[in-house]
């Protein structure tokens, strides 16, 4: 097994008996992202000499018998919404093109404390609007195991480069399956922890009742390991939970006894790719020759979601980047009129077309005479998907789904009609709505090579349980070992 | 029946969401706009009169801290980014 497949704690363990040194695990992530990322376009920039420096730092801290970090010398890339002091952070947005935050986010010096090498940060849809990074505004992330394919988005970049052997460990954001969907079309483990599990501190917002910070891996064991670092309470997000931090790795090895595992009957039947209703169909089996039981259960509003999504996501979207006014930061237009021309002219040129329509809908949403038809119906609504969960995990521990109704699309395939991309999301953003945690972890491969990933979900801060299940598949399969060539 | 958002609606919210656009985004985005509008309405179906709204997935309200006196971000660094400054102000087309 080469050193670009390897797992992070496989990497540490190899570390912490002498075998390899961060700094050859670096190198070889460098030289695979310079051999190979300009056919892939995972990362928008890459930190060498920064990530060289701290891999050296700890391999002497190690050699001096000094105490280190959980992730001590493991490269680990991040999504450019993530803020980085000093570190050019775009959004994949020209209005952020030059944008080099003064402060770090409160993942980013979670990470630094646990000695972590931040190797680059990687592309995505502009302001995270997207399933595709198509709608990045400096390049277009293809599938590692099929380039004319879609990595997934909006964090395709950070799916993309764990896939593609670039680092064994990446973070992203996950709004209504951001996370989740890049993971399924690349074949790796993704997952979007409770809303609140880890601190938006530092995360460029985009629909900030939504948005959640969680990491992509190789396997469930380094998702879990990361979590370790990355949750927890911070005081600088007040929505940040005030729970304690299991340590997900440590029982994450013990079966989890007489699980009931939830799942739809007939859901979302149109639309839904055969091959993925296949390896869902197959994946519930896994679970039952584990001695789980199968309950079918009702979410009677899950064909509600995309519709109440696409209402909440852009009015929080509309309201939180009204900041961008080409005064504080950003991008300004060169010729304007006037003061409101300038905020204008300069919006109007530094966002793209994707943030342009979910700003132009969340303002419709919220303007004078549709606030009630559409925000407030939709608040209403988003309970009502709630209450559903609330009432299937009365009966059921996990919920099992697929992630996506098709895996990878085509780049290009859905770019030009923004409602039959949204229509992608409906088994994702139900989580986001809800606030509960999901994992999307590799269950097959379709017939042209393609991963398909399968959604579990869980209730809120039960992120553990959600890890040991994923874990009792992972160790019955062996979709989560295989590699793009 | 024609699902496209009328242009003196997109324009409206153009100027509420304060973005300049091109004819052409204009008219994209009166039948993008329209055809995501007609999709949401199936939330019509709903009866949604006795739900209380929900804002936020886990509901938490009245988040306090102790007021203590904190470093804020210094004014070079809060300074560094912006499209024009005097070195002591952001800087802005005149208003008046």
């Amino acid at each position: 097994m080469s050193t670009m497949s390897m797992t992070a704690s496989k990497l540490l363990a190899k570390m912490s008996s002498g075998e390899i040194s961060s700094e050859e695990i670096t190198s070889a992530c460098l030289n695979e992202i310079s051999r190979r990322d300009a056919s892939i376009n995972a990362f928008l920039s890459v930190q060498q000499e920064a990530a060289l420096e701290k891999a050296r730092e700890v391999d002497q801290k190690r050699k001096a018998g000094k105490p280190l970090g959980k992730l001590a010398g493991i490269p680990i890339a991040l999504k450019d919404n993530i803020c980085t002091e000093g570190v050019n952070t775009t959004c994949a947005s020209k209005m952020l093109e030059h944008f080099v935050p003064p402060y770090d986010a409160h993942i980013v010096e979670r990470l630094k404390a646990a000695d972590a090498v931040l190797i680059g940060k990687t592309n995505q849809d502009e302001f995270a609007m997207g399933s595709s990074t198509e709608n990045s505004a400096f390049k277009t992330t293809t599938n590692p195991w099929n380039n004319t394919c879609a990595a997934g988005g909006s964090s395709g970049g950070s799916a993309a480069a764990v896939a593609a052997g670039f680092a064994p460990l990446a973070l992203g954001s996950d709004t209504g399956g951001s996370i989740r969907q890049p993971a399924s079309f690349c074949g790796v483990v993704g997952l979007k922890p409770t809303y609140g599990r880890v601190s938006r501190y530092g995360l460029i917002a985009f629909a900030s009742s939504l948005d959640q910070i969680g990491p992509f891996a190789r396997d469930v064991t380094d998702a879990a390991l990361i979590m370790e670092t990355i949750a927890g309470k911070d005081h600088r997000d007040t929505t940040s939970l005030d729970a304690a931090v299991p340590e997900f790795t440590s029982k994450l090895e013990q079966p989890l006894e007489n699980l009931k595992v939830g799942y739809v009957e007939h859901l979302q039947e149109e639309g839904l790719h055969e091959e993925v209703k296949e390896a869902t169909l197959r994946a519930l089996d896994v679970y039952k020759s584990l001695g789980a039981e199968l309950v079918p259960i009702e979410l009677p509003h899950a064909k509600y979601c995309v519709a109440t999504y696409y209402i909440i996501a852009p009015s929080e979207a509309s309201s939180n980047l009204a900041r961008y006014d080409g005064v504080h930061y950003g991008y300004r237009a060169k010729d304007f009129e006037n003061m409101i021309d300038m905020y204008a002219a300069s919006r109007g040129e530094a966002f793209g077309d994707e943030v342009k329509r979910r700003i132009m809908l969340g303002t419709y949403a919220l303007s004078s005479g549709y606030y009630d038809a559409y925000y407030l119906k939709a608040l209403k609504v988003r309970r009502l998907i709630r209450n559903d969960f609330e009432q299937a995990f009365q009966s059921v521990d996990i919920i099992a789904s697929p992630v996506t109704p098709t895996p990878a699309f085509t780049i290009g395939e859905l770019v030009d009609d923004p409602l039959a991309m949204y229509l992608a999301d409906i088994f994702t953003t139900s989580a986001n709505l809800s606030g509960i945690p999901g994992i999307s972890i590799p269950a097959g491969f379709s017939q042209n090579n393609l991963p398909i990933g399968l959604q579990l979900l869980a209730p809120p801060l039960e992120e553990e349980r959600l890890l040991r299940a994923a874990r009792m598949f992972e160790r019955e399969t062996e979709w989560h070992l295989k590699h793009p060539k | 029946m024609s699902t496209q958002l009328p242009e003196d609606d997109v324009l409206k919210v153009a100027s509420l969401s304060r973005l300049k656009l091109s004819e052409t985004e204009v008219n994209a985005l009166g039948k993008q706009m329209g055809s995501v509008l007609k999709y949401i309405a199936m939330l019509d179906e709903l009866d949604t009169e006795s739900i209380e709204p929900m804002a936020h997935a886990i509901e938490i309200s009245n988040v306090f801290r102790e007021d203590q006196l904190q470093e804020s971000l210094p004014r070079d660094k809060a300074l560094s980014n912006a499209p024009q400054t005097d070195g002591n102000y952001f800087l802005v087309p005149a208003i008046l």
